[in-house]
């Protein structure tokens, strides 16, 4: 159970976090460069504790993956993001995301459910009991990273409002904030963020709401104040920022399925036999990683997910 | 054999400075960390960017001069495709050597798949074949084949306004703007469109020239 205290949600905290971690963001890259100069050497040294008094150092229940895959360091993940509605720049999410508004946040569960339910993320933080999940993280454009998660299960929520026999997607939908979110005033995409997920994969055990990362309540440019987490799927299937989830009869319109259907199939499992025009998705870069790994198939996570497509082409439904 | 040039003007010292510091920068950044987390991708993004750029550069070099008639500029017209060439292999360097590890099968893999691989693989043969030609020796020994030869940085210029089109996702406007320049640059190489803007220049200086009160203009190229 994670608590979170009013002085970790203050402006200040997040200013004087963002100062911390934009410098330990050239440590890391530095760490980085070192690694692509000379091969696989140091492994990356977690934060240090922090001048600040209300600010918990970035901490996991344990460094490595199932793999034995090394986590990503915090400084990393929250300096390196893809979330259009703040920036194409990946470095600029956290600078821009820093004064948004996450409280007061509210979920709506509703649909084709017999419990429609509106649900503060503070209700949901202390309903349901906040797990760490290391997953690996697969970004469509081709790296990587390994990420102590805390969270619930997706399920959990799914069982409290009890999906009629009828629900077969689910329709996630972010919040619209243009005012706040600079990058939604761009009509280049379908407005607020869309994803969604069949029922079977929804209820699946890794399909996660993550609500913090590393320890600590989830930053900003990751999402906050909650998100989905499909460590199978590509990583723009884990909508961030979420306030709606909607049970439904028919597979829901998705942001990049609609911008562009021949890159972005619904489905978006991690598939290294499935190529994409631009990027290898046989190959990945992991984060601080000076070579480059095979992509595994369903990120590694075949053994918990293959059976739900079992019978499907996946090269068609991709 | 020729001795190299020794002579240079201050505007090609001033080439010659501005076109390493893109370098320098680079490697400045690689040293300090200030290459994201993804340093390789970056690296590899800017070695092309500049590639893009001194290849953009270097086609603006005749139209410049079409329009200022200024005859300094075709000295470094060579200079900046051959800078153009540098950074495009840095470019193919970054991408098969520190990305790919020159594991052959994987470059192989990526240059048959990707449509914007080819394109810009295209675009460096071209590249290597004009630097390797670009010297006064093979100019001589090509005679009018070397004109020939050169133009096809035209179609290199278009192959990699396409291999950035292809590359980035859908939405992103950048290479489209390249993608003017480098057509406005080429359209000014149309024998009527220059005629017609020489016409204009000569005009334009005649008329400054015999305007009572105006100083005489310096005429570079009488």
């Amino acid at each position: 159970m994670i608590k979170i205290r009013s002085s970790e949600i203050t402006p200040e905290h997040v200013y004087l976090n963002r100062r911390q971690f934009m410098k330990g963001a050239g440590a890391a890259a530095l760490g980085a460069a070192v690694l692509a100069a000379c091969g696989p050497a140091a492994t990356p040294k977690p934060a240090g504790p922090t001048a600040t008094i209300d600010t918990t150092p970035p901490q996991a229940g344990a460094q490595a993956d199932e793999l034995g895959d090394p986590l990503t360091p915090y400084e990393a993940v929250t300096n390196y993001n893809n979330y259009y509605e703040f920036s194409y720049n990946k470095e600029g999410i956290g600078r821009l995301a820093a004064d948004f508004p996450t409280s007061p946040w509210t979920v709506a569960v509703g649909g084709l459910v017999k419990n429609p339910k509106t649900y503060g993320v503070e209700d949901l933080l202390q309903k349901f009991d906040q797990q760490e999940r290391i997953y690996r993280l697969r970004c469509v454009e081709g790296w990587s990273m390994v990420i102590p998660w805390t969270g619930f299960s997706l399920a959990e929520l799914l069982k409290e409002v009890e999906p009629t026999s009828d629900a077969k997607y689910v329709a996630f939908q972010a919040i619209s904030d243009p005012d706040n979110m600079p990058g939604q005033r761009s009509p280049q995409f379908d407005w607020p963020y869309s994803e969604g997920l069949r029922v079977d994969e929804a209820l699946n055990d890794l399909t996660l709401l993550a609500t913090g990362l590393y320890g600590k309540e989830l930053p900003n440019q990751n999402g906050a104040p909650i998100r989905l987490v499909v460590p199978w799927k590509y990583g723009f299937k884990s909508i961030k920022g979420i306030v709606k989830i909607d049970l439904v009869a028919d597979q829901p319109k998705t942001l990049w399925n609609t911008s562009a259907p021949y890159e972005y199939g619904f489905y978006s499992n991690v598939n290294p036999a499935v190529a994409h025009p631009r990027w290898s998705q046989s190959t990945e870069r992991r984060i601080g990683e000076a070579g480059r790994r095979q992509t595994l198939p369903f990120n590694g996570y075949a053994d918990e997910v293959a059976a739900l497509y079992d019978g499907m082409d996946l090269s068609k439904n991709y | 054999m020729r001795l190299p040039q020794l002579h240079f003007t201050k505007f090609q010292v001033a080439v010659h400075v501005l076109a390493w510091l893109p370098l320098l920068v680079l490697i400045w950044d690689a040293l300090n960390g200030n290459l994201t987390v993804n340093p390789i991708q970056t690296a590899t993004f800017r070695t092309g960017k500049f590639a893009l750029l001194f290849l953009t550069l270097s086609l603006a070099v005749t139209p410049l001069h079409t329009i200022t008639g200024w005859n300094p500029l075709i000295r470094v017209r060579r200079t900046l495709g051959l800078y153009a060439f540098m950074y495009a292999s840095l470019h193919f360097l970054t991408f098969s050597g520190l990305d790919y590890g020159f594991a052959l099968d994987l470059i192989v893999a990526e240059l048959t798949q990707k449509p914007y691989i080819i394109a810009g693989s295209a675009a460096l043969v071209i590249l290597i074949a004009l630097a390797f030609t670009s010297t006064k020796g093979w100019q001589r020994r090509l005679k009018q084949n070397w004109r020939r030869l050169h133009r096809f940085v035209y179609a290199a210029s278009i192959l990699v306004i396409v291999h950035y089109i292809w590359l980035v996702k859908n939405h992103q406007g950048e290479p489209w703007i390249w993608g003017a320049a480098i057509a406005f640059l080429l359209v000014m190489r149309i024998p009527v469109v220059r005629r017609t803007v020489v016409n204009w220049r000569v005009r334009f200086k005649q008329k400054r020239r015999t305007l009572p009160g105006t100083l005489p203009t310096q005429a570079h190229d009488a």
